[in-house]
């Protein structure tokens, strides 16, 4: 697909993904999770096809035909992605599994080698346990310290507190997430990693929710590492992406050994490939990081712009009619914030919610949402969740309004 | 596919009869689910098979708690661990066991997998409190 815009119309959207005609229980489906997993346009599913069916073999290693075309269409999406989140160079982009992939990566690799015991890593209390738990791992086999950034009661990131975290000067790394998967708050990254590198700490950004939202410029952020998951982004699942600076990636050594991440092996030792090839052991998650490339193409032919500005509309619309159910309470207001709505109903408990919306066709997401402790945090056991994608329509939040008014009527 | 709400289950856990800690008990039990924090407590009186719960999460949960009270009343452990099997072939096939009386209301949930273990965890309290008698 070229890069050309077009004009946003949700329901030629909605014809570009094929899933949205389907049933479920007799009933239109609704789908509002798409921030654990966005539904997949025909262009990455025909693309993904188009590999198995035409072009495929493995990749950067084969001296024949498939093989040298299967690569270059591989390789050239390294470069959509190093252009898509403008990365300075192509070999600052390495393909991962997921975003959780990309930060056990830089946890296991960087952490251990460019941190040392007593070093702190600081992460906030809204994070993913994905940006939380490889941290707490790199504590405990490492020796470093652990720290957390207090939020605001409306969600959004407590610069007293971050103040005091860095207070002494121990904080080497700010692993902050740009957009919260429960709250919808985004962070002010740009502001976050300038405060970080007037510390000397690097700053890494769990972009997972955002990089789907609005347009990422990793240079104008500032980050040195940014992770994001393809399959959140229209693209398929088992491929993710670690953006890392070039001076970082190269001084970290490898994650895992095997093929393609070498320089030259014998039987005693190896040497390491250059960055991004250190970093991928094995063969790559071929079909998928093509998927990607495709995802990418699509959400590029919509812009952000026009994205954006439905999403904000469909946010503003959920906010004001779900605010109006008496008896829900929404998790979170901050200022900057977007379509991924958690909320709370009085008598009904968020796995009732679930099970009985599905029953009309509305798929929304129930429980912690992989962010245990921020569920304290908020003083809830766990939320329901609604969640949008540029397919949703401002009639789907009213069918979830619906759906609400009914459980209340149930359990009233 | 029946309905995991049935009229029984919204009902009993809006009035159940069974629920709150009675003032004598012989044994407790506790099942707890880390997946989503829901908590059911579980008071048994030996005499009778007199079951009082105090629970912590859905609809389902309580429901099935409260239900589960009526089902083990006046039975032997042995009725009982049969029951329990019964109760679990019910969620997991969906069809309706007379045996089960009341219980069948959660026939329903057998579409709903990642739900079947809150119907259970009542059981598991109940199995952990008949342990300790």
């Amino acid at each position: 697909m070229s890069a050309t815009l077009r004009s946003f119309d949700v329901t030629v959207i909605r014809e570009d993904f094929p899933i949205l005609k389907q049933q479920v229980h007799g009933k239109p489906l609704v789908f509002l999770d798409s921030a654990a997993s966005a539904q997949k346009p025909r262009a990455v599913i025909d693309a993904m096809r188009h590999v198995m069916e035409a072009q495929y073999a493995n990749v950067h290693r084969g001296l024949h035909y498939m093989s040298e075309k299967t690569s270059d269409a591989f390789e050239a999406v390294r470069d959509k992605v190093a252009a898509f989140i403008n990365a300075a160079s192509r070999d600052e982009i390495v393909f991962t599994r997921n975003a959780t992939e990309s930060i056990n990566l830089v946890a296991y690799t960087w952490g251990r080698t460019a941190l040392r015991p007593g070093d702190a890593v600081a992460v906030s209390e809204m994070e993913h346990h994905a940006n939380l738990v490889p941290w707490q791992m790199l504590r405990d086999a490492h020796g470093t310290d652990l720290r957390i950034i207090k939020i605001t009661d409306a969600g959004e990131i407590d610069f007293d507190s971050l103040e005091q975290v860095f207070a002494d000067g121990k904080v080497k790394l700010l692993a902050v997430t740009q957009m919260s998967n429960v709250l919808g708050s985004y962070t002010p990254v740009e502001r976050l990693a300038k405060f970080a590198h007037e510390r000397g700490a690097k700053i890494l950004v769990d972009g997972c929710q955002a990089i789907v939202h609005r347009h990422v410029d990793v240079q104008a952020i500032g980050a040195d590492f940014y992770a994001f998951s393809g399959h959140k982004l229209y693209g398929p699942t088992g491929i993710g992406v670690l953006y890392g600076k070039r001076e970082l990636l190269e001084a970290m050594p490898p994650f895992m050994g095997g093929g393609e991440m070498i320089g030259h092996v014998t039987y005693e030792k190896s040497t390491w490939a250059k960055p991004p090839f250190r970093f991928e052991a094995g063969t790559p998650a071929i079909i998928e990081t093509i998927g990607l490339g495709a995802a990418i193409d699509y959400v590029r032919g919509i812009g952000f712009e026009a994205i954006a500005a439905h999403e904000h509309e469909l946010t503003e619309h959920a906010l004001a009619t779900l605010g109006n159910i008496e008896g829900v309470n929404i998790i979170g207001h901050a200022q900057d914030r977007g379509g991924v709505i958690s909320f709370t109903m009085r008598h009904a408990h968020p796995h009732d919610i679930a099970t009985l919306l599905d029953r009309q066709g509305i798929a929304v997401r129930a429980g912690h949402h992989c962010a245990e402790p921020l569920m304290g945090r908020m003083g809830v056991t766990g939320t329901a969740r609604a969640s949008f994608g540029m397919y949703t329509t401002p009639e789907e939040i009213d069918a979830l309004a619906k759906g609400l008014l009914r459980i209340k009527q149930v359990f009233a | 596919m029946s309905d995991p709400y049935q009229a029984l289950i919204v009902e009993r856990h809006k009035h159940p009869l069974h629920a709150g800690r009675p003032a004598q008990f012989d044994a407790e039990g506790e099942g707890a689910n880390p997946i989503c924090g829901d908590k059911v407590h579980v008071y048994l009186r030996r005499a009778g098979m007199d079951v009082h719960y105090e629970a912590q999460g859905c609809a389902i949960l309580s429901a099935s708690a409260d239900l589960m009270a009526d089902a083990v009343a006046g039975k032997t452990a042995e009725q009982i661990a049969q029951l329990s099997r019964d109760f679990e072939t019910l969620l997991t096939t969906g069809r309706e066991n007379p045996a089960l009386g009341g219980l069948n209301a959660l026939a329903g949930l057998a579409a709903y997998s990642s739900r079947i273990r809150c119907a259970t965890l009542p059981w598991s309290a109940l199995a952990e409190a008949l342990h300790h008698v």
